[in-house]
């Protein structure tokens, strides 16, 4: 039974089926060339590195795609991340925390919940990108 | 779906003859050898058999084996056994930084308890220097361990060498053969080490039986207190269905290496011949001092644990040493300490091969894996390149 709030247990070395779908099957991946935000995260030297593009209208993100050198549940997780933003708004957005990418994953092993914390971060830095664009 | 098992390095299927050899001990002969009657006496005559079987695959007397419970624990028992026997000769040892985590968390271990370790520097094919070894022996050493072939990139280390250098100066040698007993012929006199860790699992034996060799009359503290077993050096009521597997895996290995040997090196030079028709793929450890069945490389701008399950899915497994594989989330010690730079490490993938593979396994793999890396490399943000990171590849 799982409680509200709490993260999914996994099996040991296991990745969810949710995880293996994402992971198997990316959703968006890709570059988008006239991307509103671009927001990179992390570093190949100590694991992964997430980079996500965003397509912004009227306040709301309309297209959102991603590339990833990582593991597999960095991989679900850059999925995941751009399936769950698209039509949310700029506030929405900010607040995916890096606990609602895992659950949304059906939980991640504790030695990668960073991962996920990796993908909030990315999304964080593309909209930061595109609000500092759209500063002036 | 074919599937192709090239993960012989993490363990190796049971050899049919070995699963039935261990049978009527897990059934009817499950006496402990220390009992006096007849169903003891069985049982410890079975080990014994066993023992001379494990002897005479790296040319050692049968007394000269202990069996440990695992390579792991050979490694513990070696490192800290002679550590602990000789510490009113000196307190110092050396190791070298391409040894499995048993022999480095044994020396880190000692090195808390006042002991002083050094770490031997390894080249870009992980090969330890011989002299290096020279310069590091002070009046306080007393053992030397370097393993002997490395699990994870397959180099063979000049382990003769070494023990010629470390006789001289009166330090004890051991080895960590684990990846190389019963799958290269293996001669502990003309090696002339001291003492020597195997398991049977490396060679189509079961788990849960290993050996360490120590030399005739060298003194060693136990590791595991208790009763007489291994003539008081090792504790505990022996696992005789595993002893008896390892002592029929060391006979097969005995009578078919050659063959095994010639096998494995075939579909290895194979997978390595078809490997430098993908880009950016670079072999690690050494091109020809390496185990007969070890193919080990890193592919650029991609993740290691990715290939893995891409590669799960079409039924092919295999290993890496990137940081994501690891729990420690830390790329593999030996890759870096080989000058590979961290990135390139990520892509870190070990294919082991063994007896059941065919070439047709190879030909699966060599037609899987270029879709496996371009399908990981169209979707990573370096497709194109490092970039500014600047990651300088001097492999081999």
């Amino acid at each position: 039974m799982q409680k509200a709030g709490e993260i999914r247990r996994w099996r040991w070395n296991v990745y969810s089926e949710k995880v293996m779908d994402h992971f198997m099957h990316p959703r968006n991946i890709g570059e988008i060339p006239d991307a509103d935000g671009i927001g990179m995260e992390g570093n190949p030297v100590c694991g992964d590195v997430m980079k996500i593009y965003i397509k912004v209208k009227d306040d709301r993100i309309v297209d959102a795609k991603f590339q990833t050198f990582g593991c597999g549940a960095a991989i679900a997780v850059s999925s995941m991340v751009t399936e769950i933003v698209k039509s949310k708004t700029l506030d929405e957005a900010l607040n995916i925390s890096k606990a609602t990418i895992a659950n949304e994953l059906d939980g991640l092993p504790p030695e990668k919940m960073h991962c996920s914390n990796l993908g909030a971060d990315a999304l964080k830095n593309a909209i930061e990108d595109y609000k500092s664009r759209h500063a002036q | 779906m074919k599937k192709c098992y090239f993960d012989h390095a993490a363990t190796n299927p049971l050899h049919p003859d070995v699963f039935e050899a261990m049978v009527p001990y897990l059934k009817d002969e499950f006496g402990n050898p220390l009992s006096i009657y007849e169903l003891g006496t069985r049982a410890k005559d079975a080990i014994e058999k066993s023992r001379e079987r494990v002897a005479s695959l790296i040319n050692a007397k049968p007394r000269e084996i202990v069996f440990t419970s695992s390579g792991a624990e050979a490694n513990n028992f070696a490192v800290r056994g002679i550590a602990l026997a000789r510490q009113n000769e000196g307190n110092h040892i050396i190791v070298s930084r391409a040894e499995h985590h048993s022999i480095l968390n044994s020396a880190r271990f000692l090195e808390k308890n006042g002991f002083v370790v050094t770490y031997l520097l390894i080249d870009k094919y992980g090969i330890v220097d011989p002299e290096r070894v020279k310069k590091s022996i002070t009046k306080e050493t007393t053992l030397i361990s370097v393993i002997h072939g490395s699990s994870e990139v397959g180099t063979i280390e000049p382990i003769r060498e070494i023990a010629q250098i470390a006789k001289e100066r009166e330090v004890i040698v051991h080895t960590d053969a684990v990846a190389t007993a019963g799958n290269i012929p293996l001669n502990v006199k003309e090696l002339g080490v001291d003492l020597l860790s195997m398991t049977a699992h490396q060679f189509y034996g079961p788990k849960g039986a290993a050996a360490l060799y120590v030399r005739e009359g060298l003194r060693i503290v136990p590791l595991i207190y208790g009763g007489i077993q291994e003539g008081g050096r090792r504790a505990g009521t022996e696992n005789v269905p595993a002893i008896i597997g390892m002592g029929k895996a060391a006979e097969l290995a005995k009578a078919e290496m050659s063959f095994r040997m010639e096998h494995s090196g075939m579909l290895r030079d194979m997978m390595i011949e078809g490997m430098k028709h993908i880009d950016n793929v670079y072999l690690t450890g050494h091109p020809a001092e390496r185990l007969p069945g070890h193919a080990s490389f890193c592919v650029e701008y991609i993740e290691g644990e990715a290939m893995l399950l891409l590669l799960a899915a079409k039924g092919i497994y295999a290993a890496s040493g990137s940081a994501c594989t690891s729990k420690a989330l830390k790329a593999s010690p030996v890759l870096l300490a080989m000058g590979i730079p961290a990135a390139l490490a990520q892509g870190s993938i070990v294919f082991s091969l063994g007896r059941e593979n065919t070439d047709d396994n190879i030909d699966y793999l060599l037609e899987e894996f270029p879709k496996v890396v371009q399908r990981l490399r169209e979707m990573s943000p370096y497709a194109k390149g490092w970039g500014d990171k600047k990651v300088e590849v001097e492999c081999v």
